[in-house]
Order: C-alpha cells, then structure tokens, then sequence
C-alpha cells in the first residue's frame, strides 16, 4: 500500500525479489513479464495488470509490433535474406529496386535487403549491449550512492555531474576516440554514455525508497545492508529502470547510427546501418535508395521503442492505469 | 535563493575540473607515445622531443596536469597538428558559426515546439492533435543525419530551392537548422502539451473559467506561464542535444562549425584540436545549465532548496 505513493514505482510492490534481471529481457516485454508474472505467486496480479493496460495502450502495441518484426527479421536474417550480405557483385552495382534486388543494389553490387537484415542485429545487439553495460554499472553506483549517502554520495554524484557535462552523443564519441572504432567499442561507449542517467535514476527512486516503512522492517528483521538493497529496495525501483531502458534502447541505436554514420563506428564490410546509410551518400542523386531505406529502418526501430517505452511508462504507473 | 545560486556555482567548479581531467587523459589513454599524439603523425624526432619538454611529459601526471591546466586558463591549447595553426585560432573562426546554426535551431524549435504543444493540449485529440504527436515523434526518432540528407535530396536536388552544402547567405542556413531543431521541436511539443493538460486540469484554471474569464485569456494568461516551467528547464537540455547533433548536422551539410572540426580531428588524428573542442562543448554546457538551473529558481517560488543545502 504504501509503495503506491510513490509515482511509477508501485508495480512491483510486493513478492518480487529477483533483483538480477533488470531490463535485459526487455526485447520481448510481453512475454517476459508474462513469465514472470506466473513464477511469482503475489506478483501475478501486478504483472497482469500492467500486461493489460500495456495491450490496451495502441501506441505500445504498435510498438511491440514493430519491434517485433524487426526481431524476427535479426534471428532469421540467414533464412531470409536474398542474397549474401557481404559478397560484392561488380556487374549489378547501384540497381534500383526490383524483383531480384528488392531494395536495390548498393556501389559494391550488395544486396542492400539482405544487407539490411543483417543490419538489424546489429543495431538490437547494439542496444540490448549498451543498455545492460548502463544498467549494470550506472544502477549499482546510484543504488549504493542514494543508499549510504554523505560523502561517497556527494563524490559519486560530482563523477556522474561530469560525466553528464558532456552533452548527447559526446561523451561516446570521446570513448570511442579513445578505445579506436569498431562495433564492440560502440557499444561500450554508448553504455558509457548512459552509465549517469541510470545512476541518477536509481539514486532518486533508492532515497524515495529508503524512509519507507518495509526497509525498516527489513532492517529490524536483521538483514544487511546488500541484502535490503538489493534484495528490497531495487525491486522496488524496477519501473523506473525498465522505462528508462527501453527509451535508453532507442537512444542507443540512434547514437550508435550516428556514430557508424561518422565512419567511428562498424567497419567496411559490416552491414551496420549507419555505415550504409553513409557509404550511400555518394550516389544519393542516382541511387537515393542507399539513403533512404536504411534510415527509414532506423527511425522505425527508434520509433518501436520510444512508443514501447510511453506505453510502458503508463502502464507501470498505477495512478494513470486508475484512469 | 541566493544561497542556492551560490552553491549552484560552487559545484560548478568540481565539474569544469573534472571536465578537464576528462579532457587531459584523452591523449593519455590512447595507445602510443602522448608526445607523438601531441606533435602529430608526421613530426620529426626532434619536434617530438621538443614537444616532450614542452609539456613536461617525462614527469609525473600531476606535474603534466598543471601544465595544461596553466595553459588552459590562457587560452593555450596547442597546434594543430594538421593545419599547424593554433588551436584557439581554429575554433575561434569556427565557433561562431556553430553558435549561428543551433541557436537557430533552438528558436525554430521552441517556436514550432511549444505552440505546436499549446494548440495539442487545448485540442485534445482533434486531428490537429493526432497529427503533430505524429510528427513529434517521427522527429525524435529519425536519426538527425538521415532527415539532413533527405531534407538536402528534396530541396536543393529535386526542387533546386536551396543550396545543399556550404555557408554565405541566410538561405545556407535553413535546411542546416530545420534539421537540427525538429528533434527538439518534436520533444519540446510533447513537454508543452503534457505540461499544458497538466495546468489545465488544476483548480485555479477552473476558478479563472468560473469567474467568467474569455478562454484565450485563461490560456495564455494563466495556463501558459505556468506549463512553460517544464519547458524551461528542458532548454538546456535541449541546447546539449543540439550541440551533440551539431557534429552530425554540420557533417552532412559541410558547415564548418565546430562539430564538423572535431569529427575532421578525429578522423585525423589531429588531438590537440579533439581535446580543446571537446573542452569546449562540455564548458559551454556546463554553464548553459547552470544558467538554466538559475532561472529555474527564480522562475518556480514554490520550491524550497533548503533541503538540499543541508545534504
């Protein structure tokens, strides 16, 4: 009862006590809470709830449906490609699209369908990645500093002050300046990049959480200090996190783009769509299709996940689901 | 209030510190010889050398960090290793025109954004309603780089409206800040609107109304200035994304700001000018939000920050 007070937290009020698995899963969220939901005895209504109003939500659902087929697309990508992603065919270079090439040929004669497919998992991997590096550092340094307060707090908060200096895509393009290009680097970079917002969110909901009445009792209970935060209180701050993450997906994607776009991110001859998007700029008066598609691709999944991510933020807050 | 501006400031100063610490490790934490990274790919073993002592790069860090912190405080950040020019000099002929393009876009933005929102938020659900919320959030999910070639395909390409690339005339300067405004004008709608039914729903807008008040009056009296608040304070914010999308805006139109100079260096290798636009964007940053933070204070009275001045 007393969770509900506090916005946007209330959902997992009670029962749910695995503090491990925020946010990873978040690919497929009506599956996942689906599972969960029934593995939880007290939780089942909570999560059903949310499922409920998450499907009712038409924004979210047409989110979910393009997250959808952007997913079957990247775990099937070898059954459905045309032709091979990465294997160049000098005679059909620049081809519009057509029966054979449905969306064309790119300078090097590369199936830019095929190619596109294949650019899908790296653009998810790439936000799934980024998203659980963020997570997993950015919500134990908030938890831990909103937990124990005073001066580890008051240095923790100037780190992440710093590190939010620098504004956007910035501080990732610094990582990547420093660790050298390449996928792998992207990711860690924007994971970086989204380490302070995590931090902050969690340090917020953690002392919201803190004066509540069920911690007390957990801590007259005798248990220790990583236990009632990670066991009591993080669960708590779930809704926030899976929210946050899911907007954090879309940005990811958007900034790793652009990132690949600037030629610091995937290499020749990596399908990323940033890189094809930029590699096609230079034909974009006779082949505009190079241009075209792979950002249509991007803003869609961007899109996917941005409407998942209001409909999510609706659904885990119990006072817009009265309504 | 003047307590909370005074410490407002106070934490400034650990951040722009820490921003240069950042700044200062970058040459650092590359692989290879800091000293090469400084005089650049092609130097000589003797310009190396020299650039060696000159940074003091044979002692300790804390030696070096004082070097280049005394450097900075003069505006001294070293040569180019690309153009040779000084550092300063680059980004001083290219800054302002940075500045130009993203203060455009804000204005575009903000204009387009927030009475997008108002006219959203009195309209609830109309087809206008339906419609811009469209479009907000196409704007906020199309990759800014993309939407800059698009934009550059229809105008300057197919409808020969506008010029493509470059910089002159007011006309350069349009597609460049429509582009970098729309996905600040498209989160700036959403604020706007949500703010705006947030206001609307509170029990003095319902006096106002009950009292007879024309409902434009009610509006734009009463309702607006206090939904902008939320506005406000995502400025500067948006301010930053602009910044960020400076660099990938000024790439695709060849406008030589400074967030084209900085991607240029890094894909040159050309550290001393990473390192000081890089100083620069997250200095201007900083004290942009801290200007936002201010007005923050002054434009909300109901909160208090004698809490937080007590942590």
């Amino acid at each position: 009862m007393e969770t509900n007070e506090i916005p946007g937290t209330g959902a997992q009020s009670h029962g749910y006590e695995e503090a491990e698995i925020p946010a990873v899963d978040l690919e497929d969220e009506e599956v996942s809470t689906g599972t969960v939901a029934a593995g939880r005895r007290r939780g089942v209504s909570e999560w059903h709830q949310v499922g409920k109003h998450l499907l009712r939500n038409r924004g979210a659902v047409i989110g979910l449906i393009i997250i959808g087929i952007f997913v079957i697309g990247a775990v099937f990508a070898p059954l459905l490609a045309t032709h091979n992603p990465i294997q160049n065919n000098l005679t059909m270079r620049l081809q519009g699209p057509s029966s054979t090439h449905w969306l064309g040929t790119d300078a090097l004669g590369r199936d830019l369908f095929s190619r596109m497919l294949y650019g899908s998992r790296i653009s998810l991997n790439i936000g799934l990645i980024s998203v659980a590096i963020g997570v997993a550092v950015g919500v134990p340094i908030g938890a831990i500093s909103g937990f124990y307060g005073g001066k580890l707090d008051i240095f923790t908060q100037r780190i992440i002050d710093i590190m939010i200096a620098f504004p956007g895509i910035l501080l990732a393009i610094i990582v990547v300046t420093v660790l050298g290009v390449g996928v792998q680097n992207v990711m860690i970079a924007t994971g970086i990049a989204s380490v302070p917002i995590y931090a902050r969110l969690v340090r917020g909901s953690v002392l919201a959480a803190k004066e509540q009445s069920y911690v007390e009792a957990a801590r007259a209970a005798g248990l220790g200090d990583a236990s009632i935060v990670f066991r009591h209180i993080l669960p708590n701050c779930l809704a926030p996190i899976i929210v946050q993450s899911t907007f954090q997906i879309a940005t990811s994607i958007l900034w790793a783009a652009g990132l690949g776009f600037l030629g610091l991110g995937a290499q020749a001859p990596m399908p990323e769509w940033g890189a094809i998007l930029s590699d096609g700029r230079a034909y974009i008066r006779t082949a505009h299709h190079l241009t075209t598609y792979p950002g249509l691709a991007i803003l869609f999944m961007v899109l996917g996940f941005n409407l998942l991510g209001d409909g999510l933020r609706d659904a885990l807050d119990p006072r817009s689901r009265g309504n | 209030m003047y307590q909370y501006i005074a410490r407002r400031l106070l934490l400034t100063i650990p951040v722009i510190f820490g921003v240069a610490i950042l700044v200062f490790s970058i040459i650092r934490l590359i692989p290879g010889d800091p000293a090469r990274a400084i005089a650049g790919v092609q130097a000589s073993p003797e310009f190396i050398e020299q650039v060696r002592a000159r940074y003091r790069l044979d002692e300790p860090l804390p030696v070096q960090f004082g070097i280049f912190l005394g450097d900075l405080a003069r505006g001294e950040l070293g040569r180019s290793t690309f153009s040779r020019r000084p550092v300063a000099t680059e980004i001083g002929e290219r800054f302002p025109r940075t500045f130009l393009l993203a203060t455009t876009a804000l204005v575009i933005a903000t204009i387009v954004g927030v009475s997008a929102g108002i006219v959203s938020a009195t309209r609830r659900n109309s087809m206008f309603d339906n419609v811009s919320m469209l479009f907000a959030l196409v704007g906020v999910a199309a990759p800014v780089f993309w939407m800059a070639l698009m934009l550059q395909l229809l105008f300057a390409v197919n409808l020969r409206m506008l010029p493509a690339t470059g910089i002159g005339t007011w006309r350069h300067l349009v597609l460049p800040s429509i582009t970098l405004g729309m996905a600040s004008a498209g989160l700036m709608a959403r604020i706007t609107r949500s703010s705006m039914l947030e206001v609307l729903r509170q029990d003095f807008i319902t006096t106002a109304r009950a009292k007879g008040l024309n409902e434009r009056f009610v509006i734009y009296k009463h309702a607006l200035k206090n939904a902008l608040i939320p506005v406000v304070t995502v400025m500067g914010l948006q301010f930053g994304i602009l910044l960020g999308g400076a660099v990938l805006t000024e790439t695709v139109f060849a406008w030589p700001g400074i967030g084209r100079l900085l991607v240029d260096s890094i894909l040159r290798r050309d550290y001393p000018v990473v390192q000081g636009t890089v100083m620069l964007m997250a200095f201007l940053f900083v004290i942009i939000n801290l200007v936002v933070d201010i007005t923050y204070a002054f434009l909300d009275p109901r909160i208090h920050y004698q809490g937080e001045a007590g942590e």
